[in-house]
């Protein structure tokens, strides 16, 4: 069986109902994902999905499926790895093929600041519960024999560090998984329908529900899981939040057979790589540092990844491109996620999700239901809320966001 | 592409700027001096459409510029 076969989503069209308990604005992964937790864990099912274009088809389907949990902040690294754990669990637990592999993540390094850097992580997360681990050269060219550990005399491996849980899963499969779960629950999944506005009371404090362009729909709760147009849906209660939306891209070569074991990225080249199910090389930079909206993709990008690749791992320039995509991040003046209540009573928001918000899917919805569920913010997330600016509390781990 | 016009340089490359950051802008609906700060400090604007910007030119006379750019296209509407 490969991943071409056809799976069985059946995904019902709904007319809205002219009310819900509780909307998700987004049906992308960490949408669907709260949706999915609110009717399993919580029976609430009176939840409608609403999307403007068709579930999965903005930055879920835009990012490059990495799972890992080595971050740089205490509150981080528990969080994430929750979620590690939930995705191991979860074609067990919604009966949905992911195409989960656990093949562990590799940071290459190559300057003695970088090493400090790198071991100070390693330690973090062994005291916070995550397996990481500082390696040498000889273990980097155990672990991915294609390495050039000289890096072609410039970029020489001085080591690294060893993230065993470092996973990959298919990106489509996860949000299928999530709205088929939900659909069999009750939970309305509504493509194709822009929010135009959001319904407040008169006097602005409270928002009741969203506008549509098939009408009103009134909401206990309303949850944006926006990706990058989040500052839109906020302007629309007047809410500020710290994102700036920038390009991300990405690309795949054709397929190969000999096996790409680890998934590879280099704390210095800012690279990342990882083979997919297809055998395809996935291949990811930073973000661009200044914020747009547009979709382009951009020649410079592909070469200036290309040639950084190709110093660490020579193969790959006997490989052609097949695909380049960008999707647009929402990423987070702190360069961590903000998710729970926004100081307007009936929405709360779930974003910053940037350039690390596919392994969080699991986590980040499963601990929103808990708080849509239950009114109070669990204490797993209670770090990450909209309040930390004002607080002077910000989670900075822009070193460990992988991407720059 | 020489989508950017340095004052010093003329027309160039967008591969030798750098971009320096928005012009912060504060609501007026935010008028506590502390929530102020706050929004200075950390919150964007993230407009979709023209923005006005301060870019660095680092890979030529390093002088700074302030331009006018349609974030919708990412394009240099104005300089």
């Amino acid at each position: 069986m490969n991943e071409f076969v056809e799976t069985l989503l059946e995904i019902p069209w709904h007319e809205p109902k002219r009310a819900y308990d509780v909307i998700v604005i987004g049906g992308g992964g960490h949408g669907l994902s709260a949706a999915y937790h609110l009717a399993e864990r919580h029976g609430i099912t009176n939840v409608a999905v609403i999307e403007g274009n068709y579930i999965g088809s903005g930055n879920s389907g835009r990012n490059t499926t990495i799972i890992r949990s080595n971050y740089g902040v205490p509150e981080s690294v528990r969080f994430y790895q929750h979620s590690v754990d939930l995705y191991r669990r979860l074609e067990e637990e919604t009966g949905c093929w992911i195409m989960h592999s656990t093949r562990g993540l590799m940071w290459r390094v190559h300057t003695a600041s970088g090493m400090r850097g790198e071991r100070a992580r390693a330690m973090l997360n062994t005291a916070c519960g995550t397996d990481t681990y500082m390696i040498g050269p000889d273990e980097a060219r155990k672990l991915c024999p294609q390495l050039d550990v000289t890096g072609g005399g410039r970029y020489e491996v001085r080591g690294g560090s060893y993230h065993p849980g470092g996973a990959s899963a298919r990106h489509d499969r996860v949000v299928w998984a999530y709205a088929q779960g939900a659909a069999q629950r009750g939970v309305h999944i509504i493509q194709h329908t822009p929010v135009t506005g959001l319904l407040q009371s008169p006097d602005g404090s409270r928002v009741t529900g969203v506008m549509t362009p098939s009408g009103p729909i009134s909401a206990g709760m309303v949850l944006s899981a926006v990706g990058g147009n989040v500052t839109k849906v906020m302007d629309m209660a007047g809410v500020r939040i710290p994102v700036r939306t920038h390009p991300l891209q990405a690309f795949v070569t054709n397929a190969f057979a000999p096996e790409f074991p680890s998934i590879v990225s280099s704390l210095e080249l800012l690279t990342y790589v990882s083979q997919t199910a297809r055998g395809q090389l996935l291949m990811g930079a930073e973000f661009e540092a200044q914020p747009t909206y547009s979709m382009q993709t951009s020649f410079s990008t592909l070469a200036n990844v290309s040639a950084k690749v190709a110093v660490i791992l020579p193969f790959v320039k006997g490989l052609r491109i097949l695909r380049q995509w960008t999707g647009i991040c929402d990423v987070s003046a702190d360069f961590s996620p903000i998710m729970g209540p926004t100081g307007v009573d009936g929405l709360c928001v779930t974003t910053g999700w940037g350039t690390w918000g596919f392994k969080a899917i699991p986590a980040s919805g499963e601990q929103l239901a808990e708080y849509i569920a239950t009114g109070s913010v669990p204490s797993l997330i209670r770090p990450f809320g909209l309040e930390r600016f004002a607080a002077d509390h910000p989670l900075a781990d822009q070193g460990s966001t992988g991407t720059r | 592409m020489r989508d950017l016009h340095c004052p010093n340089c003329g027309g160039r490359s967008r591969d030798e700027f750098s971009f320096g950051g928005e012009l912060p802008t504060i609501p007026d609906s935010v008028t506590n001096v502390e929530a102020r700060n706050v929004d200075y400090v950390w919150f964007f604007d993230n407009l979709d459409g023209a923005s006005t910007e301060r870019w660095f030119h680092d890979g030529g006379c390093r002088r700074w510029l302030t331009v006018q750019r349609d974030t919708h296209r990412d394009v240099v509407v104005e300089r």
